[in-house]
């Protein structure tokens, strides 16, 4: 049972990895926009690239 | 007197219609009818007062753009103004529907962006940040922070719970136990100090205030709970139910994320409305200059320039030009009138022949729109007495939660003789197990995507308990301008013209913006252009111009010399198209119904509800489209405040009203009804006083929206059946102490989780 003190840290380290990895996220403003992160996706190049304009883009 | 006004950015803003790029979005669009129905404004308020400037030259601007529907959207705007010179940064923000924009140097300046945008499509307003966003913001990051943290400490205490009780069974040793609950506690208690925080905080708000709501209990279960299972720690005992307080918080704090959320976007929808609606008035200085000024800086004495298509800001006389005033949105009256120098104009109506200038009165307390803010003031309060159904569930629920706890404690005690460990156990399982998540998550829950399904179909949501109220609705009133119909004229005999006099007609019409030139223009379709000459317009009168070394006229039936034809009921309006030599020929024009507004009215039929029109308009134009729609019952010519009278009826007569409306005159209506809807293309003052906004050229929203928020208010009463139920069986259980405070926060962990499952089931059971 000795190796729990060992393992507990280590669980809660890790979680706490992930909490502070989420409460980054929230102050950078990660999640100001959950519906826009979305929709981003389909875009194929990140708007601001100039070279590659998206054909159904272009079609119109 | 010859006006033809070119208008560059309107003549862009016609061009490219709203996002149309991929097949998914297109299919998106359909249901918001044709975007033409929103009003396309210029954006003409001079943003520079928004504009941030740093010290380096670095200039950013927050903006609202309205019509954001799809990825394409977003492409569109952000690349659009990314190829202006300078501008560094172009984000929109899909949520809020908000555009930040950051650029360098002075080649560009705020007016620019916000013409670039509305350009592309899009309606924009400008606003400042620091008064808007920042309250809802915080909130729900604070919201979402604690949730983060009761989610990893939920998480965390569970796994050492787990292995507590499988140890319990494998005879754990004292020591590993008691390393597990302290481990726990370690845990447990910052998070439910932190997480805690929204509970408490309104918890002492309402006992401050000597009143109970739901985070009275909550607060109670939460922080008796974990001191109890310290206090178990301390003693090396065998029971600590850290594991039921933080659960519980976790599970609550998903619910108030949700409505936290849903309220918001309500908010911002309200205010994106308004700030999309003031339109900024063009002030004309006695030196000639002319700047933009907010409508609310207008002081009387000034003198304002009106462009054609211009709503009129305020009261006032016309100082110079003569023109035709539309004041449909303000009487209900679809006749444009016609107004001479020194005619008294209203604010609000629309100016639509020639540009004027108009010296600003003071808003006297007898005009029509002061009596109308009046009558919406009034109305407002009598509203503000709604309370919604889970308030009162709340009310009643809190104080008997409380009352059972302290029984069970007290009965434990004295009736059964026990310790006062096991008594206070017993009512920490009552407290947590009466814990109103069902309530506190579901009913947030079905709001959510309530509001959700209704942005799809083109309904913004503006009031939180709007739906609610919608659910309870049993008769409809309606506006006619504007709100059955399209407010706008359309042709009706199109065949009385052959091709080429068709050609002639419209190539007259198209110089003029009086609305019945636009509906001729409208209604003839695809014609080839025609060469004409001399074009010149008299305002209220007519057109004329020579085509082909003749002369045509276009215009009132005065106007092109036709005295002999009979004179048609004063329903239709009529324009006259006369060339030399030729026998003149009459066009009729009327303001028809919006395409589905009678597969709407049946639909609202079988669902058993009454309906009435109450407008503003003449006698033989309501009665004309009432016979048309199948109404029976029906009233014209009604003033703001007869309307609310006979709301005011209905309501005596135990009926609960929808109102939907659209003009000035519904504004008191619509803020006297039980509940009310707007077209986006009402002025601020309705828009503000409905509970919902639709966009577009059809009536089914509104449909739509009664359909979804009688799903919603049938799915919440579910839900408070299943929490009621749930309770029954399990209360008795907690009290006679079968059921330990662990046991509690399963049992209401599952509750919550099948109430929140069924308040999704809303996609499916309501269906339109």
């Amino acid at each position: 049972m000795e190796v729990l003190i060992i393992l507990i840290p280590v669980a809660l380290f890790l979680g706490g990895l992930g909490l502070c990895a989420f409460l980054w996220a929230l102050r950078s403003g990660q999640f100001e926009d959950l519906d826009g992160a979305a929709m981003r996706i389909l875009n194929e190049d990140e708007a601001g690239a100039e070279a590659p304009v998206n054909e159904s883009t272009s079609a119109n | 007197m010859t006006t033809l006004v070119v208008d560059p950015i309107a003549d862009e803003l016609a061009g490219p219609g709203c996002c149309p790029t991929s097949g998914v979005a297109l299919a998106a669009h359909e249901d918001y009818g044709q975007s033409s129905a929103v009003p396309l404004m210029l954006p003409t308020a001079d943003p520079s007062a928004y504009v941030d400037v740093s010290e380096n030259g670095a200039r950013s601007l927050h903006l609202m753009v309205e019509n954001l529907h799809c990825a394409a959207c977003i492409q569109k705007i952000e690349t659009g103004l990314l190829a202006l010179p300078g501008i560094e940064t172009a984000r929109v923000n899909m949520s809020t529907r908000r555009l930040h924009v950051a650029w360098q140097g002075e080649q560009v300046d705020g007016l620019q962006i916000m013409r670039r945008v509305a350009a592309l499509g899009y309606p924009v307003a400008p606003f400042d940040p620091e008064t808007l966003k920042q309250l809802d913001d915080v909130e729900n990051r604070r919201l979402l922070a604690a949730l983060a943290v009761a989610g990893f400490a939920a998480a965390n205490v569970m796994l050492l719970s787990v292995a507590v009780w499988a140890g319990a069974f494998t005879h754990m040793g004292e020591a590993t136990r008691g390393l597990f609950h302290w481990v726990s506690a370690l845990i447990a208690l910052p998070a439910v100090v932190y997480a805690g925080q929204p509970f408490f905080r309104s918890a002492i708000r309402a006992l401050r205030a000597r009143q109970l709501n739901m985070d009275v209990p909550i607060s109670l279960a939460v922080v008796l709970a974990a001191a109890m299972s310290l206090y178990q720690t301390i003693q090396g005992g065998e029971h600590a139910y850290f594991d039921a307080s933080v659960t519980l918080l976790f599970f609550l704090l998903v619910g108030r994320y949700l409505d936290n959320r849903a309220r918001a976007r309500a908010r911002s929808t309200a205010e994106h409305l308004l700030a999309l609606n003031s339109q900024a008035a063009t002030v004309l200085d006695e030196d000639g200059s002319e700047r933009a000024l907010p409508i609310n800086q207008l002081r009387p004495g000034m003198t304002v320039l009106v462009a054609v298509g211009e709503r009129i800001s305020a009261d006032g006389c016309v100082s110079r030009g003569c023109s035709l005033i539309d004041s449909s949105l303000v009487t209900g009256e679809t006749m444009p009138t016609s107004i001479n120098e020194g005619g008294r104009v209203y604010a609000g109506t629309v100016n639509i022949d020639a540009p004027l200038q108009i010296r600003v009165e003071a808003a006297a307390e007898d005009t029509l729109l002061a009596e109308i803010v009046r009558l919406v003031e009034a109305a407002e309060q009598g509203r503000a007495k709604y309370v919604r159904l889970a308030e009162k569930a709340a009310r009643i629920y809190a104080p008997v939660v409380h009352i059972l706890a302290a029984l069970t404690f007290v009965g434990w005690i004295f009736v059964a003789g026990s310790g006062w460990e096991p008594a206070a156990m017993a009512a920490i399982a009552v407290l947590i197990i009466t814990c109103p998540c069902a309530l506190g998550l579901a009913v947030p829950a079905v709001q959510v995507v309530a509001s959700g399904m209704l942005l799809q179909k083109g309904v913004l949501v503006k009031s939180p308990d709007g739906l609610e109220r919608i659910a309870q609705c049993d008769y409809v009133v309606f506006d006619k301008t504007g709100t059955l119909t399209r407010g706008q004229p359309q042709l009706l005999n199109p065949e009385a013209l052959d091709s080429r006099q068709k050609a002639v007609a419209a190539a007259l019409a198209r110089n003029s913006r009086h609305p019945l030139s636009r509906a001729l223009v409208a209604g003839v379709g695809e014609v080839e252009a025609i060469d004409t000459r001399e074009i010149a317009e008299q305002a209220g009168r007519g057109l004329s111009a020579v085509v082909s070394g003749k002369q045509v006229k276009l215009g009132s039936r005065l106007w092109c010399g036709v005295m002999s034809a009979e004179v048609t009921d004063d329903a239709t309006l009529e324009l006259w198209l006369a060339e030399e030599g030729e026998a003149s020929v009459g066009l009729r024009f009327s303001d028809v119904s919006r395409p589905d507004c009678e597969a709407v009215l049946s639909s609202l039929r079988n669902l058993g509800m009454k309906f009435e029109l109450l407008s503003g308009d003449r006698e033989n134009a309501v009665k004309a489209s009432a016979k048309s729609l199948g109404i029976d019952d029906w009233q014209s010519e009604c003033m703001p405040d007869e309307k609310v009278r006979r709301l005011h009826e209905l309501e005596k007569a135990g009926h609960r009203v929808l109102m939907v409306g659209d003009g000035l005159n519904d504004a008191p209506a619509l803020a006297s009804g039980f509940a009310s809807i707007s077209p986006v293309s009402a002025p601020d003052i309705s828009q503000t006083a409905a509970d919902l906004v639709f966009q577009g050229d059809s009536l089914k929203p509104v449909l739509a929206a009664i359909l979804i928020a009688r799903g919603a208010n049938r799915l919440v009463k579910q839900n408070f059946g299943l929490a009621v139920t749930y309770n029954m069986i399990a209360v008795p259980l907690a009290v006679i102490g079968l059921a330990t405070p662990l046991v509690a926060a399963v049992a209401m962990s599952s509750s919550s989780v099948l109430v929140t499952l069924n308040a999704l089931r809303l996609r499916f059971a309501a269906r339109v």
